[in-house]
């Protein structure tokens, strides 16, 4: 694997190194968060698992640990890579940066290994999805700003006149997550790992749930429809439904995305006002959110018969699905009297894996997929039915997690507003606790369906850079369908 | 100025933002300009498969239709 560099005809070389390391690394950390996330899924059936190792294996020091590796190990890997490679092939035009590229990389890689090593040992600032301390967090902050000059210049550099609106997806999400990130993570520090946030009180809750909500807004969505709107057109090999909407999609969504995370704050000391326009906006979310939706899933119009024989369009196309389920329940569940039931719930963890599992896992997977043929010079992935079975297992494991996570949620929210007459509540915390233990365990399945699907993943990406090459270059340019 | 009274200037203003967007996306004028950039994923095809690794290719050879890569 030593040639890193691209060259076609009057197409400049491209730099596909950095984008194989990234995309070997998605596999890599998918299959270790994703890993961590069946444990704490099992220590919830089987709480003896809490014991393997105390206090280092213990829920509440793992549970980061799961979170900080799928979203910003498996996802941002993916996204990084996703965005060198459409970056460079749609301004057809290398990498911008030199040594800053090879930077990104490593530096993102060390993040990565101190949160994993950090977070075990207890170190945390208790800011969900921000648990890394103060020394940790400025690393992240060089790495980002190092990550939009590299993107940028890039895009300064181009030879085409117009900007594809994936890059302008993943632009909106690059500059977003650095002020996001930077904005909550100030703090005092107090020592080497410890430190307290410059906020106080509802002023640090309320930026904490803008940082929060919009680590879901700009990191898993704005970041991944960038991914959408270069891999869905590219592996169904006809462009996107409708341009004009993509435009539409990116200034509506990303102006009212920044509005919505008062939502997480319902019923708390959050101003009453604040907290019934973070849900306004979140219910007018659905409109910017759905428009791409059916923006990526008419790009197929014409065309559907290619998800009969290719299970990575399938993977790309379904991802689309659980996003356009996840975004009308997340507003749902934003209306106050909805989240009354819903806050604190398992239903949370379900609407959360609805969009992880659903949509940014499975965007990712396919575009992976598309990938790694490419990267590694093949014609196509080593095995593609394999590609397939990992398709159902990841669609099996997600709707198992999420339908037994409804069930528990519905069912804890009744249960803890149950009053009876005199007053008194009818069940005490506990029997809702062990009335969940058969979704926790249908939960823990599902779990273990998506990370098998990852492992096969992962050997077949060894077989495909392994094996030795038949294709000829000439013989085919377009994506691969089987 | 009231809260209430800014709330309703915003409103306003975003919506008038909105109907900005939307009339400059979708004016016809600007149709065929949107129709090349939806293409622009497919305007460098020819690189999508590479090499083996093995293979050696001549830096020159770039020149050429070919896909050739180098280290």
């Amino acid at each position: 694997m030593s040639s890193n560099l691209v060259a076609a005809g009057d197409h400049p070389v491209y730099d596909y190194k950095v984008v194989r390391q990234f995309a070997i690394m998605t596999i890599v950390w998918g299959i270790v968060g994703m890993g961590v996330g069946v444990l704490i899924a099992a220590q919830l059936v089987w709480p003896q698992l809490n014991d393997i190792f105390q206090p280092y294996t213990h829920f509440g020091r793992l549970r980061p640990l799961h979170t900080n590796a799928v979203i910003f190990a498996f996802g941002g890997c993916a996204l990084f890579g996703t965005s060198y490679y459409v970056v460079q092939r749609t301004c057809q035009a290398k990498l911008w940066g030199g040594w800053l590229v090879p930077f990104t990389f490593w530096g993102w890689q060390l993040v990565i290994v101190l949160a994993a090593i950090t977070l075990p040992l207890g170190y945390t600032t208790t800011k969900e999805y921000a648990e890394l301390e103060w020394p940790i967090d400025i690393l992240i902050a060089i790495v980002w700003v190092s990550y939009a000059l590299v993107f940028f210049g890039t895009i300064v550099k181009r030879k085409t006149s117009h900007i594809y609106v994936a890059n302008w997806f993943y632009g909106g999400f690059i500059l977003t997550v650095a002020v996001l990130h930077i904005v909550n993570s100030a703090a005092i520090p107090i020592s080497w790992m410890k430190s307290y946030s410059a906020y106080a009180g509802a002023a640090d809750a309320m930026v904490q749930w803008w940082y929060g909500h919009n680590a879901v807004g700009f990191f898993l969505t704005a970041g991944f429809l960038g991914m959408m709107y270069y891999f869905v057109p590219k592996q169904a090999d006809r462009p996107v439904y409708s341009y004009q909407l993509s435009i539409v999609h990116f200034w509506a969504l990303i102006s009212i995305y920044i509005w919505a995370g008062a939502h997480h704050l319902h019923y708390s000391a959050l101003p009453d006002w604040a907290q019934s326009l973070g849900m306004v906006m979140s219910l007018i979310l659905l409109a910017p959110s759905w428009g791409g939706m059916i923006n990526g899933i008419m790009t197929l119009s014409g065309a559907w018969h290619k998800l009969r024989t290719d299970p990575t369009l399938r993977f790309l196309v379904v991802s689309l699905s659980f996003y356009g389920m996840s975004t009308f329940e997340g507003p749902m569940m934003s209306i106050k009297t909805v989240n009354a039931l819903s806050h604190n719930t398992d239903w949370t963890i379900g609407h959360v894996h609805a969009g992880a599992l659903g949509w940014v896992a499975m965007i990712s997977i396919g575009a992976i997929y598309h990938l790694l043929p490419i990267l590694f010079g093949r014609k196509e992935m080593y095995s593609v039915k394999w590609i397939n079975i990992h398709f159902w297992l990841a669609t099996i494991g997600t709707v198992l997690y999420i339908a037994s996570m409804w069930v528990n949620g519905i069912m804890q929210g009744l249960m803890w507003r149950a009053f009876n007459d005199d007053g008194t509540l009818t069940y005490s915390f506990v029997e809702a606790v062990q009335a969940s233990y058969p979704g926790y365990f249908v939960r823990f399945l599902g779990g273990v369906f998506f990370l098998s699907g990852m492992v096969l993943m992962a050997y077949n990406a060894y077989r495909t850079a392994q094996t030795p090459d038949s294709v000829d270059a000439k013989a085919d340019a377009k994506p691969q369908t089987v | 100025m009231d809260k209430g009274m800014l709330g309703a200037i915003s409103t306003v203003l975003m919506a008038i933002a909105f109907a900005g967007v939307c009339w400059w996306a979708f004016a016809p004028k600007r149709r065929k300009r949107f129709d090349d950039a939806a293409n622009l994923p497919f305007a460098d095809e020819g690189d999508d498969v590479t090499n083996n690794d093995d293979n050696e290719v001549d830096e020159t050879d770039s020149s050429t239709d070919d896909v050739a890569r180098r280290d």
